[in-house]
């Protein structure tokens, strides 16, 4: 909260800080050109007395998603904030938070998750996207030509149960694969797997340690 | 409720408010459900009068609620120490889940305009004890 509140100072923004830690505060206070007010940010009388109805956004980032909810919600509703932005642990909560009528809210977790997927090893994954809340992952692989699967048929790779090839795209043309179907270097496979199995069958399109 | 007889009721928080209703309301025939992020705090469940279920975790979580099977509840009510999960897990059972009957207890007379503003029903025991005492006091003088 200190970087983040140093950040937007440096850029030129007028910040207040709330937080309801007194040593933090008086901590705060010397270190940062800011406002810092003492006090639990979901309570409506902090807020006004923060000046909050004339601010042009509120970022809340307690640790507890709750907490963020109502600091947004009081500042949008009861103090006429237009943008309202909130961090949130559980990344189900980016979509509930923005139907009851935040902004913006940010899963770190998901966050760090989607950038550890992309930058640590599958490099040979083109696309991953989740459908049934996470209960399905849909992924799209391109084989290498060091890839385990390639030059077999899917009869012949021990896909792990519950899990399927739904589709290659080869040559730019989409084929429906059957047990027959030969797979080759440069085919882009689209893999449909459940949570548990999904490391396996990754492991299995692109020879990759998980 | 009372003419209802079985109402699926989920009660968040397993405190002295949580407890006393979640064994009121499984006494008197209505499925219940408890939420409680402490599983110790299931203790203060009686045996002879409550016979529903318990969920373990924390209710601002989404898998939680759809454990609670929310999208099944008449009736969800906020009784945790914290306003601020009661506050949140009612709007979700009401956006998320359609659940008709929402309640909340908050400590803060000061959220109870914020309440109205999303539209979930409140019970603010501060607020009815300052009254309550306001009254008594009249009363002497």
């Amino acid at each position: 909260m200190y970087f983040l509140a140093k950040a937007f100072l440096s850029k030129g923004y007028n910040i207040t800080v709330i937080n309801r830690k007194k040593e933090e505060c008086s901590w705060l206070a010397r270190q940062l050109k800011a406002t810092v007010v003492l006090g639990n940010a979901t309570d409506p009388e902090v807020l006004r007395e923060s000046g909050i109805s004339g601010m042009d956004a509120v970022l809340a980032v307690t640790p507890n998603d709750e907490d963020n909810l109502v600091i947004c919600q009081l500042s949008k509703l009861s103090f006429g904030v237009l943008r309202t932005l909130a961090l949130v642990n559980d990344p189900d909560n980016e979509d509930v938070f923005r139907e009851l009528g935040v902004t913006t809210a940010f899963s770190t977790t998901r966050m760090i998750s989607a950038l550890i997927e992309q930058r640590a090893g599958f490099e040979d994954i083109i696309g991953v996207f989740s459908v049934a809340e996470g209960k399905v992952n849909v992924t799209e692989v391109m084989l290498t030509e060091t890839a385990p699967v390639v030059g077999k048929s899917l009869m012949e790779i021990n896909l792990p149960s519950d899990s399927l090839i739904g589709c290659i795209l080869r040559a730019g043309e989409p084929v429906i694969p059957r047990g027959g179907t030969t797979l080759y270097a440069g085919d882009r496979v689209v893999a449909i797997t459940l949570p548990e199995n999904h490391g396996a069958v990754l492991k299995l399109l692109t020879g990759g340690d998980i | 409720m009372a003419r209802t007889k079985h109402s699926y009721v989920i009660v968040i928080g397993c405190g002295r408010l949580g407890s006393f209703l979640a064994n009121t309301l499984s006494k008197t025939g209505h499925s219940v459900v408890v939420i409680d992020i402490n599983p110790n705090a299931f203790s203060a469940l009686a045996a002879e009068a409550f016979s529903g279920f318990t969920v373990e975790g924390d209710a601002t979580e989404l898998a939680v609620l759809k454990q609670a099977k929310m999208d099944k509840a008449d009736v969800v009510i906020g009784a945790t120490h914290d306003e601020n999960v009661n506050i949140m897990a009612a709007q979700i059972a009401r956006s998320r889940f359609r659940v008709h009957k929402v309640l909340v207890r908050i400590e803060d007379p000061n959220k109870e305009s914020y309440c109205k503003a999303v539209g979930i029903d409140y019970i603010c025991p501060t607020a009815l004890t300052a009254e309550k005492m306001m009254t008594a006091l009249n009363d002497i003088r």
